[in-house]
């Protein structure tokens, strides 16, 4: 071990430029790497033990990779940074512009799939109805955002009225985050004594009350997931919910977020970004991906069978926001639902249709996943949103 | 040129590769690496960072660590997580029964005296956390299944692998005579932390491919047929492609191995109701036994032939 850390000074000025290069490409995948990995693989790469190429690449797999996930990240990578292969891995690597891509893609999808760039903004296009809406988003009132809190978000369509939508929603979430979590804080300090077992455990202590007993509630905080459906029936509603994603998962301690039309996406590292608006925008380019429908029983199982396991402890919630319109097979829907059901805690899903009016739960995959539901609620204006918070708390 | 001459490239192939030797000591020991594995454990020595091995339930995480440990001639010191885990279950507790006994027998003594000696390396209690910086010869610290314990107590941890010493309050700081190896395990029940992931060597240990499983078999049960132990091996692979709620494990392999074994079955294709009888061993929830029927069982025995 010793004679490796002296070893590295063997290696020439050349290969230390191309590992940091290389480096900076995985960084750029979104790979976690700090300076101390790099002077490490520096050693590595000095040691007869990774004197060749798959030796080498072994062993900075090992010391690079965080998660499974980054696995084949690292492989094509590595392929295409030393021997130039897969050219066109190449150029993709080149054009991710964070780190945020990171899990947005489906689990063993590869990399390949990923929905074209020109697909249609939701926003634009509700910007795009002006005229047959004809400008019901704009009220005279005393409060104009209190007003906004009670329209359809079919309804606001000025561009104005849309900026502060978002806004609500994004502060919406922030002040449900700090009264949930203020509430449980007060809880975990408040810790007491037990006097029952104290009293019972002095007695080997000849009376003394040396060994003093706590009680103390251990919570785990309220875990969110998210599973937004962004198919085209919901399209002039998952602008607004992703901006309300994005709020969530900015503030909640614990959140997990994802899309899903034809498949699932895991889009909490894009979410993550810290401007709203461009996260909310390349999340619609993912979200608005290859259209044709909804799998919400497909979409279920993939998150069954890949994030479950990982994203669901005791105390989650996992909120569906889907109008229930399936395209795929309403057997499957219901299979999952009930798999899910086992899993979490509390399922929720929001359905916008249900504040529209006659509105009744008529859609087939609705119907199927309904038996698994604990909170079926509408979502579609601001304040039905608010109406929420109460019902997290509870949980 | 002379026929004497040593070809070229003698040298490297005489070249100890430290993976390979690793391996070796490893299968000796009971423990049959893939050369991924090997590397990962040789970087765990000579860049002396913990490991983490992730990996679905009962693909032989913790052997690792006890192979390992073997390998080395070293004590394993493990410390199993689990929620509301904390430091005085980890790292160090103070004997207090033995305090108040040493206090009543030295009633009437000075004060400070008393309280000086009770509070010294006598009456404290070692946790393994404390134990493993503590050793002649640096053992192999195996942290098992990390995704349960707390955020907290991983943040503590992190601190303790970076700089191996504990402080005391009572007592003073105590500073690691020996670095151990430290193995960590998770589930991916819980998303560990970046920070620890990116201290640490990661890798991901999966089903072995049938010829692995079946070199396992052969090492771990005595007096079984080669044939049968890639049987058996193919087979497992084969169910665990099937979509069940939880695939059986290596450990479970073995079991079955052993079982067939007991029952004198040379040959899957022999006795496929003996072979569907014995499926308990490898099937573990009643939704999954309904899925194996007898006829799955039968075309996955043809498959295997």
């Amino acid at each position: 071990m010793r004679a490796l850390r002296q070893s590295e000074g063997s290696l020439g000025a050349s290969v230390r430029e191309r590992l940091v290069a290389f480096v900076r490409v995985l960084r750029d995948n979104g790979l976690v790497i700090g300076l101390a990995e790099t002077h490490d693989a520096l050693l590595i790469m000095s040691e007869p033990g990774a004197a060749r190429p798959h030796r080498l690449r072994v062993a900075l797999r090992a010391l690079f990779c965080n998660r499974r996930s980054d696995l084949q990240k690292f492989d094509d990578a590595f392929d295409a940074f030393w021997f130039t292969r897969n050219t066109r891995s190449v150029v993709k690597l080149a054009g991710v512009p964070t780190k945020a891509q990171a899990g947005q893609f489906a689990p063993r999808t590869g990399t390949s799939d990923q929905p074209g760039a020109g697909a249609p903004d939701p926003v634009q296009r509700g910007e795009g109805d002006d005229t047959s809406q004809g400008g019901r988003g704009t009220r005279e009132g005393a409060s104009h955002v209190e007003n906004l809190a009670q329209i359809d978000f079919r309804h606001i369509v000025a561009p104005g009225d849309i900026a502060a939508a978002h806004g609500i929603a994004a502060r919406l979430a922030k002040s449900m985050r700090a009264r949930l979590t203020r509430r449980m804080r007060a809880r975990r300090r408040g810790q007491i004594l037990d006097l029952r077992r104290t009293i019972r455990s002095s007695v080997a202590h000849g009376g003394v009350p040396f060994q003093l007993a706590y009680r103390q509630r251990r919570h785990k905080p309220l875990r969110l997931v998210v599973l937004l459906d962004a198919s085209g029936s919901m399209s002039l509603y998952s602008a607004i919910f992703l901006r309300f994603m994005h709020g969530v998962l900015d503030c909640f301690r614990e959140a997990e977020a994802f899309v899903f039309h034809t498949k699932l996406v895991h889009v909490s590292p894009a979410l993550r970004e810290r401007d709203p608006q461009r996260a909310v925008e390349r999340l619609t380019l993912i979200a608005q991906g290859t259209g044709g429908g909804t799998r919400i029983g497909e979409s279920l199982a993939t998150f069954n069978r890949w994030h479950a396991k990982r994203v669901i402890h005791s105390r989650t919630c996992v909120m569906i926001v889907s109008d229930g319109y399936d395209t795929g097979s309403t057997s499957q829907l219901a299979d999952e639902m009930a798999a899910l059901r086992r899993r979490c805690r509390r399922i929720a899903w929001l359905n916008p249709m249900i504040g529209w009016q006659d509105y009744a739960p008529e859609a087939a995959g609705m119907k199927a996943a309904l038996p698994y539901v604990d909170l079926f609620a509408p979502a579609h204006n601001l304040a039905s949103l608010q109406a929420l918070e109460p019902y997290l708390a509870r949980i | 040129m002379s026929a004497r001459q040593i070809p070229a490239n003698y040298r490297i192939e005489t070249v100890k590769i430290p993976q390979d030797v690793i391996a070796s000591k490893m299968t000796a020991a009971g423990y049959i690496p893939d050369r991924e594995l090997a590397t990962a454990l040789w970087l765990m020595d000579s860049l002396s960072r913990p490991l983490l091995l992730e990996g679905e339930a009962g693909v032989g995480k913790t052997e690792v660590a006890r192979a390992l440990a073997e390998t080395h001639g070293t004590k394993l010191i493990r410390l199993q997580c689990y929620e509301g885990l904390d430091q005085s279950s980890a790292l160090y507790e103070w004997n207090y029964q033995r305090q108040l006994l040493a206090i009543k027998a030295r009633e009437g003594a000075d004060a400070d005296a008393v309280e000086e000696h009770i509070f010294s390396e006598r009456y404290l209690l070692e946790r393994p956390l404390l134990a493993s910086i503590r050793q002649p010869v640096s053992p192999v610290l195996l942290i098992d299944e990390i995704d349960r314990a707390d955020e907290e107590f991983e943040a503590f941890l992190l601190e303790l692998l970076a700089d191996f010493q504990i402080s005391i309050p009572e007592l003073g700081t105590i500073t690691a005579t020996t670095i151990p190896r430290v193995v960590l395990t998770s589930n991916g029940t819980r998303e560990l932390s970046d920070a620890l992931r990116r201290r640490c060597l990661y890798h991901y240990v999966d089903f072995p491919e049938a010829d692995r499983e079946a070199r396992i078999v052969l090492s771990r049960i005595p007096h079984i047929d080669a044939a049968l132990a890639l049987q058996v091996a193919t087979m497992v692979g084969l169910i665990r492609k099937e979509e069940l709620r939880k695939s059986p494990g290596v450990a479970e392999t073995l079991d079955w191995a052993a079982a067939l074994v007991g029952l004198e079955v040379r040959h899957l294709q022999d006795d496929p109701e003996t072979v569907h009888a014995t499926m308990m061993c490898l099937i573990k929830t009643a939704e999954d036994r309904s899925r194996i029927t007898p006829e799955v069982t039968a075309r996955l025995i043809g498959k295997v032939a």
